[in-house]
């Protein structure tokens, strides 16, 4: 695709034009946007006409109107007579909360994963690498459909629960101990907020002391005591305590109290985390692999502690490396929650599932849904993007 | 090469380190009991896999109900596909282990314990089996496979050509004697694609989406580097518009707004789910197929222009071989991840491997076997995906050594 040198003016002119690299790139060009917008527009009439023939008219009108159909878990109020479009926040919603968790989860999980493959330790290290390998060559689909049917649907009923702590299993979820909150909530949620605020405030003059005695001073454990010690005693003088714990209990067929984590859930976020966990761990077994050795052996020779040459030396290279694939496995982990759908588990692509049963709208529904994880796809890129940019090596 | 090199840089050539020898004791310490807190962790994930490996022992010898796997063996295969033309299946597996024998013969000769342990498969597959008709079609199996691996053996570098023709015929044999055509009583009778099920369903999605797939993305990959924006601009365009939604998606679109767009055609659900499944891969391998052509240092370019390569043969003879080389483990770790994907197409409702095991676990006799038959279901995906990872290996391997 290299430009051939042109010739010098005189042999130019001289040629035909229609063998001019100019032209024939420019014709090139005009000739393939031709023909991609003559077959996406056959492609679009065919669909009116065909949506004509079925009495369908493109509009996203239908939305308004009244959705007829219940969510199980819903973030938000949400019954059956509200509208399509407020199913659809609910599905977004739970995307939404299902992703995050799930990305938070699987990097723990993963990068625990990625270290116990490095173990020195052989039963540690066969044991990630049995793990890793299971999760790498099998489909996440019949992980997903296993976890939910082979275990939390054999789970025995409510009244027969098992218990482990606060914490019951049974086929309807699992139920555990959740604060309610009381009146002083919202004002405790100020306090919390001037904690934070000071915590950050204290981490920042920690580092102004650093900079300006040169030496090292713990930077981490001061905000954070600061922000426990704040928020302690802001929990303790208020009149009554911001959160009451309520404990699951076995009430009749159900559970009375807490909180209950539907099967769907639970099973769609153990999938999601185990899965994208073995993946992650290969990234971070790879990213700490790449350092070279002569790094933590110069760390070493210098007197840096094992644990310092981890955190001061070999962690901040491998993250470079490790940034852009796990990035690559955030995203794939909030495409693969559209997998919810085979579970039951009400996400945003399982809702507009039942919205195109109910109301035959394919065509919007899957722009809607495509747009929003094309959103959500470029969002988390942005974000990791950035941090990227934070880490990578600042070269001359 | 090595003709050129004076012969004594190889006997100057650094001898490899003695290898450490231990004793049971001296390897216990060293691995588990090095310190006192990798004794402690030693001890406790000694305890959870002996948990582990028992409970799950305990209930696969045990307390689990085979018999779901055994009595459905042929749906969870083929699917429906009907018993009288169940010959052409078992044709088309002959012949795979003929190719696969004889490939192993002219390329593989080092790996003969490897070759040893995949040819007597078949065999021992036979006799596992109670079924005469199938222990036939093994045994035929087999002993293809034996016979083009002798072939090869024989007539090792003269037959390389035969089985590259051989192996580029596979695929369309293997859809004419799969699809078949012509009436009722014809010799090989159309199997309607609502019959077929099963693996053969899930390994026809992945053949097709690969041998379709791939010259998609190549071509989508070498538009992205093009210089020309608009045909740059398309590609990227296409690539991140797909590459930005989920798989399920794009089969939801497929299955639902190709209808749309060709109204005239009627277009089957199998054919439907395998165009979602080349629109998604191939803008997933443009990107794979991208990073080998960034590899390719612009010298080549440079002298391919000097040779007075035109374009086109530049790219085809210079460039591609070499960018896809560079590739081959990152392609072969997508086409694992397809098949994989494929297990999808349950969710459009097709009768995959995933489909069949739903319609067998709704039979009342087998009802509330989730257990066994996801596990059949994993265990399966999970043989297939780890050959493919261990070809892409050895081929790496091989390909390293040539360098």
């Amino acid at each position: 695709m290299e430009a051939t040198p042109r010739p010098t003016s005189p042999l130019r002119l001289s040629r035909a034009f229609w063998r001019d690299e100019r032209f024939i790139q420019i014709a090139v060009q005009v000739l393939f946007l031709a023909l991609v917008l003559w077959i996406g527009s056959v492609a679009l009439r065919n669909m009116f006409t065909s949506l004509r023939q079925q009495g369908l008219a493109l509009g996203f009108d239908f939305l308004n109107s009244g959705a007829g159909f219940d969510i199980s878990d819903a973030l938000i109020a949400y019954s059956s007579s509200d509208t399509f479009a407020r199913a659809l926040q609910v599905g977004l919603l739970n995307t939404i909360l299902v992703s995050l968790l799930g990305i938070v989860l699987s990097t723990i999980l993963g990068i625990v994963v990625g270290v116990a493959r490095l173990s020195s330790n052989w039963l540690v290290n066969r044991m990630a690498w049995v793990f890793v390998e299971i999760m790498r060559n099998v489909p996440l689909l019949v992980l997903l459909v296993f976890i939910y049917t082979a275990f939390f649907l054999k789970l025995p009923r409510a009244r027969q629960a098992v218990s482990v702590g606060p914490v019951y299993l049974s086929n309807r979820g699992v139920a555990i101990p959740w604060g309610e909150p009381t009146d002083t909530w919202s004002l405790y949620v100020s306090v919390f907020a001037g904690a934070l605020i000071a915590g950050v405030l204290v981490g920042f003059a920690m580092r102004w002391w650093q900079e300006r005695s040169g030496r090292p001073r713990p930077l981490v454990w001061p905000s954070l005591l600061t922000i426990a010690i704040i928020a302690a005693v802001g929990w303790i003088a208020l009149p009554q305590s911001p959160l009451t714990l309520s404990y699951p209990e076995i009430a009749g067929f159900n559970f009375q109290g807490g909180r209950v984590l539907s099967p769907e859930f639970m099973a769609l976020l153990i999938g999601l985390v185990i899965y994208t966990a073995g993946f992650i761990g290969e990234v971070v077994r790879a990213g700490i692999q790449a350092v070279p050795k002569g790094q933590v052996e110069a760390a070493r020779a210098l007197g840096l502690t094992p644990s310092r040459t981890l955190r001061l030396v070999v962690f901040p290279q491998a993250l470079r490396l490790i940034i852009p694939p796990i990035t690559n496995q955030y995203l794939n982990l909030t495409k693969n929650s559209t997998l919810a759908v085979a579970i039951g588990y009400p996400d945003l692509f399982a809702i507009s599932g039942t919205i195109i049963n109910q109301t035959g709208r394919a065509v919007e529904m899957i722009a809607v849904v495509m747009a929003v994880y094309l959103i959500l796809s470029l969002l988390t890129s942005l974000i990791m993007n950035w941090y990227n940019r934070r880490v990578r090596l600042v070269e001359r | 090469m090595s003709a050129n090199t004076p012969t004594v840089s190889k006997t100057a050539e650094a001898l490899p380190p003695p290898t450490e020898r231990y004793s049971v004791v001296r390897w216990l310490h060293k691995n588990l009991f090095s310190t006192w807190y990798n004794a402690l962790l030693t001890i406790v994930m000694l305890a959870l896999a002996a948990l582990l490996v028992r409970g799950v022992l305990e209930w696969a010898l045990a307390q689990a109900r085979w018999e779901v796997i055994t009595a459905n063996l042929r749906l969870f295969m083929v699917g429906q596909y009907p018993v009288m033309a169940l010959w052409r299946i078992w044709a088309c597996v002959a012949l795979l282990a003929f190719l696969i024998g004889m490939s192993w013969g002219i390329w593989g000769r080092m790996q003969r314990g490897g070759a040893i342990a995949f040819g007597a498969l078949p065999f021992i597959l036979a006799i596992i089996t109670s079924d005469e008709s199938s222990r036939l079609a093994l045994i035929i199996t087999g002993v293809a496979g034996v016979i083009g691996y002798a072939l090869s053996w024989r007539w090792g570098a003269a037959l390389q050509r035969v089985s590259i023709i051989g192996w580029i015929l596979y695929f369309p044999i293997l859809f004419v004697l799969v699809n078949g055509f012509g009436a009722e009583e014809s010799v090989l009778p159309t199997v309607p694609t609502n019959l077929w099920g099963g693996l053969l369903l899930t390994l026809l999605l992945t053949v097709v989406g690969i041998a379709f797939s791939f010259p998609l993305g190549v071509l989508l990959a070498l538009g992205r580097q093009s210089k020309l924006p608009v045909v740059s601009w398309l590609c990227v365009a296409y690539i991140e518009l797909i590459r930005g939604v989920p798989f399920i998606s794009v089969l939801f679109m497929a299955q639902l707004m190709l209808p749309l767009f060709l109204p005239g055609v009627t277009i089957d659900r199998v054919v439907r789910a395998m165009a979602g499944v080349v629109i998604f891969s191939a803008a997933y391998l443009a990107e794979n197929v991208r990073g080998g052509l960034q590899s390719i240092p612009r010298g080549q370019y440079e002298a391919a222009r000097a040779l007075g390569l035109s374009s086109w043969k530049m790219t085809l003879l210079i460039i591609l071989p070499q960018a896809l080389r560079a590739v081959i483990p990152i392609l072969v770790g997508q086409f694992i991840a397809l098949f994989k994907d494929t297990s999808l197409v349950v969710i459009v409702g097709l009768l995959d491997l995933m489909g069949i095991a739903r319609t067998v676990l709704a039979q009342p006799d087998f009802l509330g076997l989730q257990a066994e038959v996801y596990t059949f279901v994993a265990f399966v995906y999970g043989v297939f995906c780890y050959l493919m990872s261990a070809f892409s290996q050895r081929l790496e391997a091989t390909l390293h050594a040539g360098r």
